[in-house]
């Protein structure tokens, strides 16, 4: 296998900053990505007419309105407020698994580093909206149903709880590093023609990925503002 | 059938010691253990997965009508069932 990265010719990354490089590099294409949309949008009236073929502003408005009709889905209607949250969440790490099959880039989804980084916000994020959407009261979700189950399912709450960031980061980390292992294993044994698969497949675990991470994200939301308990 | 088994079985512990003499430090066992994390773990979790699959196919030749909301509570079970096997490949590399 290959251990070479295109970010390492960037001056003063070494060889432990290079998920760091690639974040840094991808956030900053889907940072320019974001202007060049809200450039194409236009203003006014303009803004509001739909695109007449497939453009950046095209693949904006199909994109959002997949995220939002998903929110709808999974939060309800006091989702819409965190649709720009998912979306930017989906985007980020779609592009970062992506830049992984360019070949010689390792994506900074393939670091556990970045992958906790994703869960433990996702994990802040729920408890702060469950908080400010029941107050102290949030604090009843975790202890069950029942009165007299109540010191069984706080521990159990617990874990569950605090499992949650670590097996959304490892989730992430271990398909990508999975898919980019079998995708090597694979260019060494036969080296032309077959690897093509293991790119088509590489793709659809990169939006898989992306997909999953943000519709738990979702789910863990509703459940923490959720009022019919 | 059983001798066989155990032929298997006793060449497989005679080899270990072999791996064991290339002054890594670890017991040899290691590929082995790796080997077998992920196996089983792919074994249980694709059945899972395939139960799940089968369960999702049945409900929409039952009503296709309700693909669409057949569809993340499926995605979410795959996920769950996934997840396990991922911690198991995550074991297997630590040991390898």
């Amino acid at each position: 296998m290959v251990h070479f990265n295109w970010t390492q010719l960037i001056p003063g990354v070494g060889h432990d900053q290079v998920h760091v490089a690639t974040a840094i590099a991808v956030s900053a294409g889907l940072v320019l990505f974001a202007f060049a949309g809200r450039l194409a949008l236009g203003h006014g009236e303009a803004a509001i007419e739909p695109a007449k073929k497939f453009s950046i502003k095209g693949f904006f408005e199909v994109y959002l309105e997949a995220i939002s009709g998903l929110t709808d889905m999974v939060v309800g209607e006091e989702g819409k407020k965190f649709v720009p949250m998912f979306a930017a969440v989906f985007m980020f790490i779609w592009i970062n698994n992506l830049a992984g099959l360019l070949p010689g880039m390792t994506p900074a989804t393939d670091n556990l580093n970045t992958t906790i980084a994703l869960g433990l916000f996702s994990f802040f994020l729920y408890n702060f909206y469950g908080f400010k959407e029941h107050g102290l009261a949030y604090l009843k979700h975790f202890l069950g149903p029942l009165l007299a189950l109540a010191p069984l399912m706080l521990v159990v709450e617990l874990i569950s709880h605090i499992v949650r960031p670590l097996s959304l980061g490892l989730r992430l980390q271990g398909n990508m590093m999975g898919d980019h292992t079998v995708l090597g294993i694979f260019l060494v044994l036969v080296p032309y023609g077959v690897p093509v698969i293991f790119y088509l497949l590489g793709m659809f675990v990169s939006t898989m990925q992306a997909f999953v991470f943000t519709l738990l994200t979702m789910i863990y939301i509703s459940m923490a503002i959720s009022h019919d308990h | 059938m059983m001798t066989r088994l155990l032929l298997t079985v006793a060449t497989i512990m005679a080899t270990v010691p072999a791996f064991a003499e290339d002054g890594s430090g670890s017991s040899g066992w290691g590929p082995l253990a790796a080997g077998l994390a992920i196996g089983i773990a792919a074994f249980g979790g694709s059945l899972g997965q395939g139960k799940i699959g089968a369960s999702a196919m049945e409900g929409i030749a039952r009503n296709p009508q309700a693909r669409g909301d057949m569809f993340i509570p499926m995605i979410l079970g795959l996920v769950f069932v996934e997840s396990l096997v991922i911690y198991a490949f995550a074991i297997a590399f630590l040991v390898k």
